[in-house]
């Protein structure tokens, strides 16, 4: 087991190293601007997969969750001008907080309820963000970005940098669930949640947990988004696309791993920005749909699932 | 006798207006082997579903090891020492049948055992039953009998005081049942109070130490093996007048 922690973090840091290095060789702000969408997606596609693929409760008001995070930027980088992390910190504590009620409310539903439910709070967020008159209503609010960079050459790099950062947190984070004590559970209740419980797992209590770091992580990847595009508003915070991509990247990447959303993400993530740039902006919703469709039918586990299948059939060739 | 490990006083469960379970008394001496019988919609599975904590009971008291434990969880119950299999297999399916096991090791049996070496304690479970080399098997692709046997093994890895078997042999051979009736015995052997639900009087009668009767949500008899065959209720509950 101990090797293995070790990797993670050498590979962790060597992403981290890569990044930093990325940002004194590359001269072309569009690969930063077209990285950090990418990497918002890894964070958000891992966020869903805690509850989605580690406890088998599909939610779909991941745009709730995100908006929540971006919005509380706006509102405490209006009232006090708080430094970028701090506001992170406040986004993860109040989105976690709103997975943490929405769960206690709806996770006693079960599939296709607790679906609706979520899809349902998502729309209530965006009315109450449409009706705040201090954020923006419905007319949006401008973000400035802050003159000081640090050490880097632009505002972008350096909010890469913090996303590249929050990623590689997300991706500990979930890796640290899923081969926890607590993923076990998880798993136990995304397989049979009265065997579970008969086996005394505290379904309510894991269920609950899990909701909250969903939301937290969402809330995380939403937090630096107003500084990323200097406006917010409801339409686009609150937008569909946030909360299918998030959905479709772990479902293609492969929901039973940490690894799956991310290599998902990247995958996906990937495709549009380039499907954007070489030919056309509304193709890239329709790649994720094909995609998406491809996956299900063709390989219900994803891109990790195949990897596993292909690894299985040649171990069984050599025996 | 000692102070029995198990005491259902007066406990009715109504679902509606339907009454399931009517004024229901039953106790369980410690490291007894009870069979639960009765027709078709009788109250029996309603019965462990109130013990196991699955539903609440509507009236009435149940007390393990002395204590009242109406009211909590099923989680909780596990944790205790309550473990049930359940009629229908429910494994853990993207697990294989060594993991299955680690999760009650890991939860239901986690303040009662040491936290070490939980797979080596899963192993020792299914060495006893026979059950080692399938260890490594994803329990989605198990026959009936092994699924079974996998629920058996599952409910001793809680190390529970109480096993409820619920139906563990419906629907199974001759020499399947002969396994299951193994691996139960085994099982008490190693002090685990049983309560057997089952249809096949053959595993009934040779198993159990006392049998309690249930008919349309009333209890109508209790007594030995021998005195229950002899009750002319239980014959008319049975086969009618």
């Amino acid at each position: 087991m101990k090797p293995k922690i070790h990797l993670f973090w050498i590979g962790a840091a060597a992403v981290f190293a890569a990044g930093l290095m990325f940002t004194q060789v590359a001269d072309n702000e569009f690969y930063f601007f077209a990285s950090y969408v990418v990497l918002q997606a890894v964070i958000m596609a891992t966020a869903w997969n805690i509850l989605g693929g580690f406890t088998g409760y599909v939610n779909f008001g991941s745009a709730g969750f995100f908006a929540v995070g971006a919005y509380t930027t706006v509102a405490l980088n209006k009232a006090f001008g708080l430094p970028l992390p701090v506001m992170i910190v406040a986004a993860a504590a109040l989105s976690g907080l709103l997975g943490l009620a929405a769960g206690y409310l709806t996770l006693r539903l079960k599939g296709v309820y607790f679906a609706i439910s979520t899809l349902a709070m998502s729309i209530v967020l965006e009315t109450v963000a449409n009706n705040w008159e201090y954020v923006g209503g419905a007319s949006g609010a401008y973000i400035l970005t802050p003159e000081d960079s640090w050490f880097f050459d632009s505002y972008i790099e350096l909010l890469f940098m913090l996303i590249l950062t929050l990623a590689i947190g997300s991706a500990a984070v979930a890796r640290f669930l899923s081969s926890s004590r607590i993923g076990q559970g998880l798993a136990a209740i995304r397989d049979d949640e009265v065997a579970a419980a008969s086996s005394g797992v505290p379904t309510l209590k894991l269920k609950l947990i899990s909701a909250s770091v969903m939301g937290a992580m969402m809330g995380v990847a939403g937090a630096p988004y107003p500084f990323f595009v200097t406006y917010v508003d409801p339409v686009s915070a609150f937008n569909l696309l946030v909360a299918v991509n998030a959905i479709a990247m772990p479902m293609i990447g492969g929901t039973a791993t940490w690894i799956g959303p991310i290599i998902g993400g990247l995958v996906v993530g990937g495709a549009q920005e380039i499907i954007t740039v070489t030919i056309s902006s509304e193709m890239n919703l329709l790649v994720v749909g094909v995609m998406l469709v491809a996956f299900i039918t063709l390989a219900p586990r994803g891109i990790v699932g195949l990897f596993q299948d292909f690894r299985d059939k040649k171990k069984r060739r050599k025996q | 006798m000692s102070a029995p490990v198990l005491q259902v006083d007066g406990l009715t469960k109504m679902f509606g207006g339907f009454t399931a379970l009517d004024k229901v008394s039953l106790h369980l001496g410690r490291g007894e082997r009870l069979g639960l019988i009765g027709p078709n919609g009788s109250g029996k599975t309603t019965m462990i579903n109130c013990i196991s904590g699955a539903l609440i009971n509507d009236e009435g008291s149940i007390l393990f090891e002395g204590n009242e434990i109406k009211g909590l969880p099923a989680y909780k119950r596990a944790c205790l020492g309550i473990a049930r299999s359940f009629q229908i297999p429910r494994p853990f399916r993207s697990m294989t049948v060594l993991e299955n096991l680690c999760v009650p090791l890991d939860y239901a049996a986690w303040d009662r055992i040491g936290h070490e070496n939980i797979r080596d304690q899963a192993m020792e479970i299914l060495e006893t039953i026979g059950f080692a080399d399938r260890a490594n098997e994803l329990s989605a692709g198990l026959t009936q009998v092994d699924l079974r046997k996998l629920e058996l093994a599952r409910a001793m890895a809680g190390k529970p005081t109480v096993l409820v078997s619920d139906e563990a042999m419906a629907g199974l051979s001759s020499s399947e049942v002969d396994e299951i009736l193994e691996i139960l015995m085994t099982l008490n052997d190693r002090g685990v109070a049983v309560i057997m639900i089952e249809h096949i009087m053959r595993a009934v009668m040779r198993f159990c130490e006392r049998i309690v009767v249930l008919d349309a949500g009333h209890k109508i008899a209790e007594g030995t093996p021998e005195e229950i065959v002899e009750n002319p209720d239980v014959e008319r509950a049975y086969l009618g007048e």
